[in-house]
């Protein structure tokens, strides 16, 4: 295959399937799959840029949530469970903390479900880390469409200005020791904040005029109707969305809340920005296709995401191991082969191309 | 092209307008170059060529400024956007975009020009400006020649018939100058673009001017051109001076149309102008001095004496290592390696509060070091931090710079003024070594002028001084040694005649007119005429 960078909404719908099917298990076998699938594939297709190469804090991060979530169980949770591995001594709590234990007796129960949770927590972390490192994130700023248009502007502008103002904070912290730098508290605080400030307003007034005298914002004249009509539809669109999605992803809510909603939601969204795309004519420069490529790994994600949930529907005990009484997780082939799925793009997507 | 019809532009607040009754026009294809003191109006003229004085920035304009046609009045900058490309001072701060690529497609994307044609022109830009290797380099990371020929770049995309720049070289070293020079007359000759510039290093840019547009500051404008405005403009680069000392008619401009007229005047002269070097005891001496950030060596075992009294030039390219050894020196940045020595003491070593009566340091944004809002306070501040008696800082700012208000805030000050102020703020500690970085980017030619007096001032007291800068000029007036750097090390060290006068680069340009006598500057030559 021609190397290439891939369409970032493919890795992204790619990377949302497999931690949607992270979180529809906590089976500890099939989520240390997950992971497996997801380093895999960054190992594979992640270019060199900085971004990229971010993946390993998110499976840190993954790491002390898993830790975090143990610990808790430890210090908060004790009590459930039979097969005590030792005990703490037990802080006691007055009375109007009734319910709340410190402490005690720890049991294996309970350390595994912390475990599990934590799991399946940081899968997730890390599946969407694993779409960071594989698409340009402000490359996907660029596909977002043309009504979110300034939304997005104002985002890469944000992401950049975050950079330059940590190297003001280093710059003017260093220069402070020419002065002595030995004011404390809030004066050094003001010695700091201030130089800061005023170079980071000077910054942004002048690429407000830099932007302005390139043409941002020319086409931006539109009659008062419309706008209202587009913002109404979009951000209508895209609250349905979210209860849509909410609805999909928790076993417990009702059906209509599901699929039906996040329809409805999305095509008040598209409609929208169709309504508002219509009247801009910007153009963007190299856009990412959306070829057989982009199709086939955002299919490999949705299709692990599928198995997992018609697995869930006909043989959920594999997904949720039993805590009491305590199994081994069983390991089953038909999410086993789901999740394998996911793998597939570190082969069907294009290689990253070689950057200089 | 562009003109000016009886236009005022007033600021609130201000007691005169900043421009009045300016009446100027600048034809088709001219390189116009636009000159004056801090403060004159420079950036005014400039930023009212596409309407953002006084659309974006404020304060009221009367009369009519016309583009190709269209009047600023009814449109705003953004559709001037195809018509006049605006590249600022810092080209960092205007950048959109993260990539060289994506930042020369941004102008074309708000114009909604379509796909395969912007392609095309990104690819025509790439090389018409030579910088086709960068396309896909960060932008933060390139050098500041890189940066600036990508914002020329980024704004040419569009197809400007105008292209206004406003101190296009001033940040950079003299090659990656050249550079930019060399793209900018590249585009008036081959394409026919109008330029319009602004820029304190004259004696950069004034042989390429097809026109000259002088602002005295009393708000009016001088046109003509530049060797008829030269002739009595009291801003002038230093191959016009010497071209008044010595009577040339025509004026020259440019080493080239010095150098012919010159040989009478190399007769004249004698062999070597009268030297007076004299120069103290070894105040601060490092051996061996490495700094490296990651794998990134920046300072690589580089051996330096400073003299009390003795001014130092310390040259290079832009990322040589200047501002790592300076602050090496001062104490308060990294040193990984090699020793320095102050008297008995390693600045390094000691507290702040001590490092900084031993060695005092001028960073390169002098407006890091101040925070309050009145130039009274920063004094009184600056007294108490280095325990000097009550008004000690004041007195001295007003021997550096006399005539500051008090109650100035401190970011109203000239460049010029608060470069002083933050000199005073660090002189009040008594340093006998002061190391200045980049002082001189920003200053017009008389404060430049000021600003060499009062650094020689200092050496005369006793002090080691040490100047970085890319400003050869100033350096042929005021150093007594200069050190180059390059890749963090040493590869010239010696009186400043011997080092600059055969160095292509380096050389001031007295000194290329006159070589081989060794004369560096026009304040020599007059000496030695007299």
């Amino acid at each position: 295959m021609v190397p290439r960078t891939l369409h970032p909404g493919a890795w992204w719908l790619w990377a949302l399937g497999l931690a949607t099917a992270a979180s529809r298990t906590t089976n500890p076998l099939l989520l240390a799959l997950i992971l497996a699938v997801a380093g895999f594939v960054v190992a594979h297709r992640r270019g060199d840029a900085p971004w990229a190469l971010a993946f390993r804090m998110y499976v840190l991060l993954g790491a002390v949530i898993v830790f975090s979530r143990v610990v808790f169980r430890i210090i908060f949770g004790g009590g459930q469970g039979e097969i005590v591995l030792f005990t703490l001594p037990q802080i006691p709590l007055p009375e109007w903390a009734a319910g709340i234990r410190l402490f005690g007796p720890v049991a294996a129960e309970q350390l595994l479900g912390g475990f599990y949770d934590g799991l399946r927590l940081a899968t997730m972390v890390v599946c969407l880390g694993a779409a960071n490192a594989l698409a340009n994130p402000k490359r996907m700023l660029k596909a977002v469409p043309s009504a979110l248009y300034e939304i997005g502007a104002a985002v890469v502008v944000a992401l950049s200005v975050a950079p330059q103002l940590i190297e003001s904070v280093l710059r003017v912290r260093r220069a402070r020791r020419l002065r002595g730098g030995a004011q404390k508290g809030m004066k050094a605080l003001r010695a700091i904040v201030i130089p800061v400030l005023t170079d980071a307003l000077d910054r942004s007034l002048a690429l407000a005029a830099a932007m302005d005298s390139r043409g941002y914002g020319r086409t931006g004249t539109r009659q008062r109707g419309p706008r209202l009509l587009t913002g109404f539809l979009v951000i209508g669109g895209l609250a349905g969305i979210c209860v849509g999605v909410y609805g999909l992803l928790d076993g417990t809510a009702p059906r209509y809340l599901g699929g039906p909603v996040l329809a409805g939601g999305l095509a008040l969204a598209i409609a929208g920005f169709v309504l508002g795309g219509r009247r801009v004519p910007r153009t963007v420069y190299r856009p990412d296709s959306w070829r057989a490529p982009e199709l086939l790994v955002a299919a490999c994600g949705i299709g692990t995401a599928a198995v997992l949930f018609i697995t869930s529907q006909v043989d959920a005990a594999n997904l949720y191991p039993s805590l009491n009484p305590l199994t081994w997780p069983e390991f089953a082939a038909l999410p086993a082969l789901g999740v394998l799925l996911g793998a597939a793009p570190a082969v069907l997507a294009p290689p990253h191309p070689e950057t200089t | 092209m562009i003109t000016f019809t009886d236009v005022t532009i007033s600021y609130a607040g201000a007691t005169a307008p900043t421009l009045s009754n300016v009446d100027v026009e600048v034809p088709e294809g001219e390189l116009c170059l636009v000159v004056g003191l801090t403060g004159a109006g420079k950036s005014t003229l400039l930023g009212a060529i596409n309407g953002l004085v006084p659309h974006f920035t404020g304060g009221t304009l009367s009369g009519r400024v016309s583009v190709a046609g269209m009047d600023t009045r009814a449109h705003r900058p953004r559709e001037f956007a195809d018509v006049v490309g605006v590249v600022g001072q810092d080209p960092l701060a205007g950048f959109v975009t993260d990539t060289v690529e994506e930042e020369l497609a941004y102008t074309m994307e708000q114009l909604g020009v379509r796909g395969e044609v912007m392609r095309k022109r990104v690819e025509e830009t790439l090389d018409l400006l030579g910088i086709a290797e960068l396309r896909n380099r960060p932008l933060r990371t390139l050098s500041g020649g890189q940066q600036q020929r990508v914002a020329i770049g980024s704004v040419l995309t569009a197809h400007p018939e105008v292209l206004v720049l406003d101190e296009p070289t001033s940040a950079l070293d003299p090659t990656a100058a050249e550079d930019v020079l060399a793209a900018i007359t590249r585009l008036v000759h081959d394409l026919g673009v109008t330029v319009v510039v602004a820029e304190h290093r004259m004696e950069r840019v004034v042989q390429y001017a097809d026109r000259l547009l002088f602002l005295p500051g009393d708000g009016s404008v001088l046109s003509g051109a530049p060797a008829e405005v030269l002739r009595s403009c009291p801003v002038a680069p230093p191959v016009v001076e010497l071209g008044r000392l010595a009577g040339w008619d025509p004026l020259p401009l440019s080493v080239r149309d010095a150098r012919r007229q010159a040989a009478p005047l190399r007769s004249r002269l004698p062999e070597s102008p009268s030297v007076a070097t004299k120069c103290g005891d070894c105040s601060l001496s490092a051996r061996k001095v490495v700094v490296r950030y990651g794998a990134v060596i920046a300072v690589r075992e580089v051996d330096i004496d400073l003299h009390s009294g003795e001014v130092l030039a310390l040259m290079g390219r832009n990322g040589s290592g200047k501002s790592s050894l300076l602050w090496a020196l001062q104490g308060s940045g990294p040193r990984q390696a090699g020793t320095v020595r102050v008297g008995d003491q390693d600045p390094k070593a000691l507290a702040p509060g001590k490092a900084r009566k031993l060695v005092g340091l001028v960073p390169q944004t002098p407006s890091d070091l101040l925070y309050l809002e009145t130039v009274a306070a920063e004094c009184a501040q600056a007294d108490a931090e280095s325990e000097a008696s009550p008004g000690a800082c004041r007195a001295l700012l007003d021997s550096l710079a006399p005539g500051i208000a008090d109650d100035k805030h401190p970011r109203d000050l000239s460049e010029g003024q608060r470069l002083a102020l933050v000199l005073a703020v660090q002189l009040v500690a008594a340093p006998g070594i002061v190391l200045l970085d980049e002082p001189t980017r920003g200053l017009d030619y008389q404060a430049k002028r000021r600003f060499g007096a009062l650094v020689r001032g200092l050496a005369a007291q006793g002090r080691a001084i040490v100047i970085s800068t890319h400003d050869v000029e100033f350096v042929a007036a005021v150093s007594d040694r200069v050190v180059v750097l390059a890749e963090g090390e040493v590869v010239a060290d010696g009186p400043t005649a011997d080092v600059v006068v055969a160095s292509p680069a380096f050389a001031p340009q007295v000194a290329k007119i006159l070589s081989p006598l060794p004369y560096l500057t026009v304040d020599a030559v007059a000496e030695a005429l007299r």
